[in-house]
């Protein structure tokens, strides 16, 4: 198999993640995009460890799963405060540090 | 024998790799363009498991099943709690995107054509070499010996996030 | 032996010890300071004697005429280097030296011994002992000094020490008055010592060594015009200090001083110190005023200064009411025989009248303190409080009496032995009119000194004398009194013809190098000069005694009456230095200079003062207010209008942040890409 065929897989699933984080307006759906650019990250991690005969690079996906994992804990308790006080997770009413 | 083997192997290789990504590519993205909030979580999913498929692939055994177990079974889990708490709508909802979601798509491809170009220019014709499956026990010593102090430090990252969440979130 | 001699600068040491000691415990010891002053100076006497001593029992070098007792010149430190010169301090003994520390040492002693008594219960007693103690050692500073240096620092102690003394009851104007005059006086001559000194320090190669000074003088090596310009400017400073004509009108005012000062300072010892500077550097008068030389025109300055004040002097003193200033003026005069004396080459003369003179002064001082303690009721004045105390004070009297003769220059008392050998100088040395001149003098000096003897002791009790019951006076008064009328009747046979100790101690390098010619007694001599005292002792007799001759003249005479009183304003000369000279620079100059301040120096200031806020308003309006705050409001505007321009990108969202960031790493990743691939 080619390296290339991971790499360029990587990429298509960062740029979709990357669209999703700029582009939808439901904080959730947000973080849903931030997982995909994560899992993309972890693929070329991994493909380079493969690539490279590095175990590090399957070390460190470890370690990214295990962040991202506490970053949608945390994102998404926020998700709930921004709810509880403005009852919507529209992210374009989110705007008071306008100006 | 070995070589066919391995020719066999390659190309079996290459058609589970076809199928899988060409569902993970649809998959993605229909997370960033359905209108379904619980769509959008289901066909995560999917590009989470093409993803521990991808895993396989790469002969990281480990990597594969802790993607399933963290990724899968909690991430989502808790993608989707987070839904119902926030009175997501359920089905059908009026639109999902801002409006600016020109600019980016501007962005992204032009990030994805840059991306493109550099790694055809790096890794253009690189071969993965043959698939030696690396043994879990190997990946714990290298946790445990050299990466010890960033383990012990997401531990604490961890345990920041978990109280943090509570804090956070805490009805008072 | 030479340890003594080397070791002379205790002498002058022990006084300032006492003067600290006094000054730090004096008011708390049971006699207020006076013990320690008294055994201070019994101390340094002894040690003058001892030095004495060793200085006889020196043996004499050399041959025939240049056979004398070498000087002892030792140099005790370096003070400081500056300029390739060292600038130190020694020792310098030998005749002169030994002779005036005896004179000084007793003669202060005598006078603590007597001050005892005399300032009992005064208001600054301590401080009084404390300020003797201090003239005493600045006095020997500067007999002991090796170096003109040094001879001004204790020229300077005892300028000091006398403004203090004379003015010790300041409380009355008077007084103050009278010790602000002696030393403005003194000052004034005080110049001429600073200018000879550095004169003669570059004259002679760049030392202050008063021997070596002598030597160059006297081997012609100095350049003539320089050492006359030293001598001269000296000699200004003797005029100053030994109160000759014209910087004489302070001695006698000085009488305002207690009477034990007046005996030490103005009768024994500070006066002498000018006659003892041209004693010391006689080789540089010597030669710059031609004393010896062959052929000489019978006159020099210091002769002439001298003779003026012995005539002047002894004039005056037949006009005063006041004890005190009849002595004064007697010192004047005597003063002035030994400047004289110094000016026709009787250096032995002028020395041992000092000698002498020192004796029998200070026992007239002395006897006049005891009778206005004992007699007169602390009044000085003879023709109002005094008068029949003779049969009151019979100790006084007769201790009075012979050092009144000796004064005068009766044979075998001290006077007699001195004054003969300066007149014999000057008839020798072929300054004859400096001859006569001393015979009148002696001629008035007996005839004033009977007057005086006579106003005092003599005749009714007037005043204080008849009211306040006289008697004679504590033995710590007429102790010291009958030791100086001893020394006054027998000092004078030291230089006795044959004997001539005197003479022979007080050789030294200067006489060998100048030739100074001695002269041995002459009966002619003798004879007249006794003739000449006897005729005045007579006239005086004659007209108080006897109240013979022309009494009441001066009321009687336009002419003698305009004399009187040209000799009772002391010859205007006081009017003269007050009112004209001072008051005539005192006016027009101080007001000369407060116009240049107020208008020329005052000007500049208040039109640099003026300028300066001209300027500062310039800076002010134009360049702070337009200029700088122009730039910083400038900047401030721009500031809030490219904000206002650059808000719109700010719309709170995170979304379009986030675009805008990807956008623009997207793009630095284009660039880093390209860059690397190149």
């Amino acid at each position: 198999m080619l390296l290339n065929e991971f790499l360029f897989l990587a990429a298509f699933l960062f740029c979709v993640g990357v669209y999703g984080a700029l582009a939808r307006k439901n904080a959730v759906l947000v973080l849903m995009s931030i997982e995909l650019i994560l899992n993309a990250v972890n693929i070329n991690l991994v493909a380079f460890a493969a690539y490279g005969h590095l175990i590090a690079g399957q070390v460190f996906a470890l370690f990214v799963v295990a962040i991202a994992a506490a970053e949608v804990g945390v994102g998404l308790a926020i998700v709930l405060l921004i709810y509880r006080n403005r009852h919507s997770v529209d992210l374009t009413s989110v705007n008071s540090m306008k100006g | 024998m070995i070589l066919a083997a391995t020719q066999h192997l390659d190309v079996a290789q290459n058609i589970v790799f076809g199928l899988v990504s060409l569902s993970m590519v649809v998959a993605a993205i229909r997370v960033v363009t359905t209108d379904n909030v619980v769509h959008a979580a289901l066909y995560l999913v999917v590009v989470l498991a093409g993803v521990a498929v991808d895993y396989v692939l790469l002969a990281a055994e480990f990597i594969a099943v802790v993607q399933i177990l963290v990724y899968i079974g909690a991430i989502v889990v808790l993608l989707l709690f987070g839904t119902m708490l926030t009175r997501a709508p359920i089905g059908k909802s009026a639109d999902l995107d801002n409006d600016q979601r020109w600019a980016a798509a501007v962005v992204s491809l032009f990030l994805l054509g840059v991306l493109g170009w550099a790694l055809n220019d790096a890794w253009g014709s690189d071969r993965l070499p043959p698939a030696q499956v690396q043994r879990t026990a190997d990946v714990g010593n290298s946790i445990f010996q050299t990466f010890v102090i960033p383990f012990e430090v997401v531990s604490i990252l961890l345990l920041a996030a978990l109280v943090g969440a509570v804090v956070i979130a805490r009805r008072d | 032996m030479n340890t003594l001699l080397r070791n002379a600068w205790l002498i002058p040491a022990i006084p300032v010890l006492s003067f600290v000691l006094i000054i730090f415990f004096g008011k708390r010891l049971p006699k207020k300071g006076s013990e320690i002053g008294v055994a201070a100076l019994g101390i340094s006497l002894v040690l003058s004697i001892a030095t004495a001593v060793a200085w006889i029992s020196r043996h004499p070098v050399g041959e025939g005429h240049e056979k004398f007792r070498h000087a002892v010149d030792h140099n005790l430190f370096t003070w400081f280097s500056m300029g390739g010169t060292d600038v130190r301090f020694g020792i310098h003994v030998d005749g002169l030296t030994v002779t005036m520390l005896f004179v000084v040492t007793l003669v202060s002693f005598l006078v603590h011994v007597f001050s005892t008594e005399y300032m009992k219960g005064d208001r600054r007693y301590t401080h009084f002992f404390a300020a003797l103690s201090l003239f005493t050692s600045g006095m020997l500073i500067l007999v002991t000094a090796a170096t003109t240096l040094q001879m001004i620092l204790g020229w300077e102690i005892m300028g000091l020490c006398s403004f203090m003394l004379i003015g010790h009851w300041w409380e009355e104007q008077a007084n103050s008055d009278a010790a602000l005059k002696a030393f403005f006086t003194t000052r004034t001559g005080d110049i001429g010592l600073l200018v000879g000194v550095s004169v003669l320090f570059f004259a002679a190669d760049r030392t202050f060594n008063a021997a070596k000074i002598n030597e160059l003088a006297l081997d012609g090596h100095m350049s003539h015009w320089a050492l006359l310009m030293g001598a001269t400017a000296l000699f200004v400073a003797v005029i100053g200090k030994s109160a000759q004509f014209p910087l004489h009108t302070w001695l006698p005012d000085a009488m305002a001083g207690p009477t034990p000062v007046s005996a030490l300072i103005h009768a024994a010892t500070m006066v002498v110190a000018g006659v003892y500077l041209v004693a010391r550097m006689y080789g540089v008068f010597w030669s710059a005023f031609s004393i010896g030389a062959e052929g000489h025109a019978g006159v020099n300055p210091i002769a002439i200064i001298g003779g003026i004040t012995i005539l002047i002097a002894a004039a005056l003193a037949f006009v005063q009411a006041d004890i005190k200033k009849v002595l004064a003026y007697s010192t004047v005069s005597q003063l002035g025989y030994m400047i004289m004396g110094l000016g026709v080459g009787a250096w032995t003369g002028a020395v041992f009248h000092i000698f002498t003179h020192a004796f029998f002064k200070a026992g007239l001082f002395l006897g006049a303190g005891s009778v206005s303690h004992s007699g007169s009721h602390h009044s000085f004045d003879m023709k109002k409080d005094m008068g029949g105390l003779k049969k009151h004070m019979p100790i006084t009297y007769w201790t009075f009496v012979v050092c009144s003769v000796a004064l005068a220059g009766l044979p075998i008392l001290a006077g007699f032995w001195s004054k003969d050998e300066i007149l014999l100088g000057a008839g020798s040395n072929g300054y004859t009119a400096f001859l006569v001149v001393g015979l009148i003098g002696a001629a008035m000096t007996a005839a004033y000194m009977t007057r005086c003897v006579y106003l005092t002791f003599h005749g009714e009790a007037r005043g204080n004398a008849a009211e306040h019951h006289p008697h004679e006076s504590p033995p710590a008064i007429t102790g010291p009194l009958v030791v100086l009328a001893s020394l006054a009747a027998v000092s004078g046979l030291l230089n006795a013809p044959g004997f001539e100790l005197f003479g022979k101690l007080n050789l030294n390098e200067v006489f060998a190098h100048a030739g100074i010619p001695e002269h041995h007694f002459s009966l002619l001599y003798a004879g007249g000069s006794t003739l000449i005292a006897l005729l005045g002792i007579t006239a005086g007799f004659l007209w108080y005694f006897r109240q013979l001759g022309p009494h009441g003249i001066t009321e009687r005479s336009r002419l003698l009456r305009a004399g009187y009183v040209f000799l009772d304003q002391k010859y205007f000369l006081d009017v003269l230095y007050t009112d004209y000279i001072i008051g005539g620079i005192k006016g027009p100059i101080p007001r000369a200079v407060y116009w240049f301040n107020q208008n020329v120096l005052d000007g500049v200031v208040n039109g640099v003062g003026v300028g300066a806020r001209a300027v500062a308003n310039f800076v002010y309006d134009v360049i702070d207010q337009k200029i700088v705050d122009g730039a910083v409001n400038g900047a401030g505007f721009s500031a809030e209008e490219g904000g206002s321009v650059l808000r719109v990108i700010q719309n709170g969202r995170v979304q379009s942040y986030a675009a805008v960031m990807f956008g623009v790493a997207a793009v630095s990743a284009l660039a880093l890409a390209l860059i690397v691939s190149r």
